[in-house]
């Protein structure tokens, strides 16, 4: 802690509006073998508002999972003597227009989300890893080829990509994998592939190189661990984006379909009924809105955490 | 500088073919052929195949691309399956929407956000910028849709300030433009306050203080510039994704521009209204990009250089 103290004491002893930038406390605490996870550790304890995201996507991530547990309802049993019943002791946040309790459904419609936030974005993020890692290391035309793709890839404005994309598959959860997949796999690799050609010249994978290593093994034995804090930071920009994407997509009636449950597609059915009944539309909007604002939270305090390991 | 135009240019065609083509395989690989869209289900089976034969839908797949690039540079996107109508007339018609409603929203994104980030930056790691920080991010999280209806049964319903939906004077753009506006103001915000930081770090900085300038003047008249530049490119770009990414703002207030066209396609399967609405968009948005980064080398000389 000596460290810290010093550069403490430096910053008080100086006339205060020099324009120096106050030493931020994450900075101030860094040591020498510390680690990017001990990093978001410390970062976590003084950012209250990523702490709290954290736990909110925890708690959601668990609510998704343990749904069935959570309510007595089942998210698809009609009941037209509740249809469109108003918030009450039963019923938390009322009924749709089929009977359905509204919050089961919300419950459930978090699978989708979790899902959705996770699987394509994972996918995409390991296909965008590898084919970054290619074009980095090899260079040439497979460096050419790769990244004409990924400029066309994000040439295209990605929710109307993922819309061309749906449509061709017909619709369905499935082709919103599948879009988000397609489109969002470019700017991981473009970002994979700066940072495979600034390794490729450091003295390690020379070393690595010249012991006569296989090129697979520098690629994802020596790279890719450096590789992990953009990704980190890459997957906070993500997650949040593919939520909203599905539930735009939908909203738009091409994501996930009926009788299946899904945020955006809940917004999209109560919609008729906002005026009459608006806690039908706005409760899914609102679970849609926090979860995003926490991911977006985390996100935020993770990369100030990881500032310095990008900078390299 | 006319190399680098150039040289920006001669990037953006090809990228620009390839979207046509990669929308075309998409879009013409679809099972389930336009003829039954089309007709709907009452037509008899061998008259698909005269039709199908009239519209060169027979002929190998590269043909057709060919075929409809060469009428797409004349201005011939096709014909409408359901709308019986040109394709080009129908996006005509829906861009000067759009194009309102990109300048309402671009307006109140500039106004609120490049503000907010000023005073964010200026007040790092107060109150003030933690508000302004968090709105901006609220901004980026918010679902566009959600935030549409929200603002309908608000301002609309409840209060009864402002219509619902249309299109018919200024007034119905208030709500679609502060929707859309949001969302870009928490980027431009964001932005702005990220650059300004990190010029305010340099040592002309701390001179134009040491001189004894009075705060405000070092922020606006010294930092400001420089803190900018980024900014403006960042603004070229979202007018252009304005431009051409309203899909969910112009369905939820019925504003009839181009991107309620391509969701109205996308619903009934019209295929050439889909396809030369998506085109003309990524289009656009591709042109914008490019004048971006002109923009972005024209103010900063240090970009010409490389």
């Amino acid at each position: 802690m000596q460290n810290s103290d010093i550069l403490t004491l430096n910053n008080q002893s100086l006339p205060p509006d020099l324009g120096l930038p106050p030493a931020e406390d994450i900075d101030a605490e860094l040591l020498d073998n510390e680690t990017m996870w001990d990093r978001i550790k410390i970062m976590l304890r003084k950012n209250k508002l990523a702490a709290a995201s954290f736990v909110v996507i925890v708690l959601m991530c668990l609510a998704a999972a343990f749904a069935p547990f959570l309510t007595p309802y089942e998210p698809n049993k009609t009941s037209l003597k509740d249809r469109l019943a108003p918030p009450s002791r039963e019923h938390i946040l009322g009924c749709d227009e089929l009977g359905r309790d509204h919050f089961t459904r919300m419950l459930y419609g978090t699978r989708v989300s979790v899902m959705i936030g996770l699987l394509p974005t994972s996918v995409a993020m390991i296909i965008g890893t590898v084919l970054g890692l290619m074009a980095g290391f090899y260079g040439g035309k497979i460096d050419f080829v790769i990244m004409r793709l990924a400029d066309v890839v994000l040439a295209f404005p990605s929710l109307l990509l993922a819309m061309v994309v749906s449509y061709t598959l017909k619709g369905g959860i499935i082709s919103i994998f599948l879009a988000l997949a397609a489109v969002k796999w470019a700017r991981t690799a473009r970002v994979i592939r700066a940072q495979t050609l600034s390794m490729k010249e450091k003295e390690f994978v020379e070393a690595a190189r010249s012991l006569g290593v296989k090129k697979s093994t520098i690629m994802f034995r020596h790279i890719l661990p450096n590789c992990l804090p953009n990704l980190i930071v890459l997957l906070t920009l993500n997650i949040p984006e593919s939520i909203l994407d599905e539930a735009s997509l939908s909203f738009l009636g091409i994501g996930a379909q009926p009788p299946s449950t899904s945020w955006g597609l809940m917004v999209f059915r109560c919609k008729p009924f906002l005026f009459e009944y608006p806690w039908l539309a706005i409760a899914p909007g609102v679970a849609i809105l926090i979860f995003v604002l926490a991911f977006n939270f985390l996100g935020d305090g993770v990369r100030d955490a990881l500032d310095p390991y990008l900078k390299d | 500088m006319a190399k680098y135009i150039i040289k920006r240019i001669l990037v953006a065609f090809p990228v620009l073919v390839a979207v046509s083509l990669i929308l075309f395989i998409m879009l013409n690989v679809v099972p389930g052929d336009p003829v039954t869209v089309m007709m709907r289900e009452h037509i008899k089976p061998e008259l698909i195949e005269v039709f199908k034969e009239r519209m060169g839908l027979n002929e190998p797949i590269f043909v057709q691309f060919g075929k409809y690039v060469l009428n797409a540079l004349r201005g011939d996107f096709g014909m409408s399956y359901k709308l019986k109508r040109d394709v080009s007339a129908l996006i005509l018609e829906a861009f000067p929407h759009t194009i309102k409603l990109a300048i309402y929203a671009a307006l109140v994104a500039w106004f609120i956000g490049i503000p907010a980030g000023i005073f964010s930056a200026v007040k790092q790691n107060t109150l003030v910028d933690r508000a302004f920080m968090s709105f901006s991010l609220m901004g980026v999280s918010l679902p566009v849709f959600w935030a549409g209806l929200l603002m309908q049964y608000l301002f609309a319903f409840k209060l009864g300030w402002l219509p619902v939906t249309g299109y018919y004077s200024p007034k119905y753009y208030v709500l679609p433009a502060i929707v859309l506006g949001w969302q870009s103001a928490g980027t431009i915000a964001r932005l702005t306050r990220s650059n300004l930081l990190e010029v305010m770090k340099n040592d002309y900085i701390r001179t134009a203080r040491a001189k004894g300038l009075g705060e405000a003047v070092v922020v606006v008249s010294h930092a400001l510039k420089n803190a900018m530049l980024p900014v403006v490119t960042m603004m070229a770009m979202q007018v252009a994704g304005l431009l051409g990414g309203a899909v969910m703002t112009e369905s939820i207030f019925g504003i009839p521009g181009l991107g309620r066209i391509t969701v109205d396609a996308m619903g009934t399967r019209d295929m050439p209204l889909l396809q030369g609405s998506v085109l003309f968009i990524t289009a656009i948005i591709i042109i914008g990009n490019m004048v971006a980064d002109l923009l972005y080398a024209f103010l900063d000389p240090r970009i010409r250089v490389e």
